[in-house]
């Protein structure tokens, strides 16, 4: 506890840091998969093709593509925008999937009506099926994002700044409470990002709520058919 | 008035749905298309609002032909209520019924005004306005799709077995709405459904189909009734069985009708207009 006490600005410092680098890879695979979920329901031979070439990404082992990364991109090798690029990378190998399942998961009959109203297929995408892809769609961030958070500390093995740091430095200082306390926040961050996923969820998704309560009982369900019509 | 003018359809797959199909469909009268699975009908509808493009031949709206005008703004003018509602489950009511002025580009809340008017006119409660369509029972998901249909006033309204997810009693309360609706609104509706009983009571002018969309009698339901064109309509009607094939039979009181069962269907009366029964 006394490592804690002591050294409180720099977990808070480290904290941040980890935030930084691990919530815009979640947003970016999130805003990428879109396309590319998109484009794997659209053609025949695209599902299969795209999605493996994404998944394949996640093959991909981390240490090495942070080497590979800033030669490539000409960054610098301590840079965080290397390991904002390989977890977006990550990230996308796993929502990409979830997105076009998610698209595909949309009722065709909802598609027909969108369609038979008058909605062009830009709009309906937009107003209709990506909407309705929600619930699957926030199943895959809440992976993605949990995943991206634990993932970044592989950076501070290159000393690039993040929780990872209270690991590296607490194993070759031998100090086990740093080393804990690196484990304790990782954990809590997730967990707290995880919540918010989940409201965010809410908020975005209210008829999902209300398809909830219509379940709560079938008696309920057949007193309103009977107040119907 | 809507005109198909030997209209035909061929699947990718090989299947003919409709071959040369020509009718008229009047303006302001109600046409049903009743045939069962197979027979086109549900293809035939899905035509007038290019949802499906013919393969052959062409359909005219006011003497227009359909395949000059933009698929999306066609449909924003015509009607169209589905079976199970087709309500767009993450819309609110209100917001499924103001979909198609919005889309029009009516401002939000002048659309939702005139939503609410037309919960009125299908009946349905303005309380239910901000619930989801998930919140509703299937006769009120019904009534929402058709307010929906009705929310751009379009001239013609299509309707794809609109009654027949729901249960029995629902689907005649709706279908008594319907005519009621329709004596108020004088739309062009189109209606298909494979209930014999349900075309005869919203038809204006019945077309009965065979498989491919062959017709097999076009008329009103008295015409048709009166005389059937063909031993399939004969049969398809059920005229010489069940409750259509009434006889009559005399009792000391006056004369009553009874079906093929001996089950007294009704009594003989004089008609409206005071000639003999």
């Amino acid at each position: 506890m006394n490592w804690i006490v002591n050294n409180l600005p720099q977990v808070w410092q480290l904290t941040l840091q980890h935030l930084a680098t691990s919530l815009p890879p979640i947003a970016l695979s999130f805003v990428i998969s879109v396309p590319i979920g998109w484009a794997a329901n659209r053609f025949r031979w695209s599902r299969g093709f795209l999605l493996t070439v994404f998944a394949l990404l996640y093959a991909v082992p981390s240490l090495p593509l942070f080497f590979v990364l800033p030669a490539l991109i000409g960054t610098g090798l301590r840079d965080s925008v290397n390991v904002v690029i390989a977890l977006t990378l990550y990230g996308v190998a796993l929502m990409a999937r979830s997105t076009a399942d998610g698209l595909e998961s949309v009722d065709p009959d909802i598609q027909l009506s969108a369609t038979a109203m008058g909605f062009s297929g830009w709009t309906r995408f937009w107003r209709v099926e990506l909407p309705l892809a929600g619930p699957v769609l926030l199943a895959g961030i809440r992976v993605v994002a949990v995943s991206t958070i634990s993932l970044t500390t592989v950076g501070a093995v290159l000393g690039i700044p993040s929780l990872g740091i209270l690991f590296t430095d607490g194993f070759q200082r031998g100090i086990v409470a740093e080393i804990l306390t690196g484990i304790v926040v990782v954990i809590a961050i997730a967990l707290l990002v995880d919540a918010l996923l989940v409201q965010i969820g809410r908020l975005l998704m209210p008829w999902g709520r209300a398809d909830a309560t219509a379940s709560t009982g079938r008696l309920d369900r057949r007193a309103r058919r009977a107040a119907a019509a | 008035m809507i005109e198909f003018v030997n209209v035909s359809k061929r699947f990718p797959d090989g299947t003919v749905a409709v071959e040369d199909f020509s009718l008229v469909m009047p303006s302001r009268k109600t046409t049903v298309l009743v045939g069962s699975s197979g027979s086109g009908k549900t293809t035939l509808l899905r035509m007038i609002n290019r949802m499906v493009d013919p393969s052959s031949g062409r359909i005219e709206i006011d003497g227009e032909d359909t395949s000059s005008l933009e698929p999306v703004a066609l449909r924003r003018r015509i009607g169209y209520v589905m079976q199970n509602s087709g309500l767009l489950p993450h819309f609110k009511v209100i917001d499924n019924v103001a979909t198609v002025p919005v889309l029009n580009g009516v401002p939000r809340k002048q659309a939702r005004e005139q939503a609410l008017t037309l919960l009125d006119t299908v009946g349905l409660d303005r309380s239910l306005a901000d619930r989801y369509p998930s919140q509703l029972s299937g006769g009120q998901q019904q009534r929402v799709g058709v307010a929906r249909g009705l929310a751009a006033n379009p001239n013609i309204l299509l309707m794809d077995e609109p009654f027949g997810a729901v249960d029995p009693i629902v689907r005649a309360e709706l279908q008594v709405e319907l005519i009621r609706l329709q004596r108020e609104l004088d739309k062009t509706v189109v209606f298909v459904t494979h209930d014999i009983d349900e075309a005869f009571l919203l038809g204006d002018q019945v077309v009965i189909l065979e498989t491919g969309g062959r017709v097999a009698q076009v008329g009103s339901p008295t015409e048709i009734l009166s005389d059937p064109a063909n031993d399939f309509v004969a049969n398809f009607i059920g005229a010489e069985k069940g409750k259509r094939a009434l006889s009559i039979r005399k009792t000391p009181r006056g004369e009553i009708l009874v079906d093929t069962e001996g089950r007294a269907a009704g009594v003989l009366v004089p008609g409206p207009d005071g000639s003999p029964a």
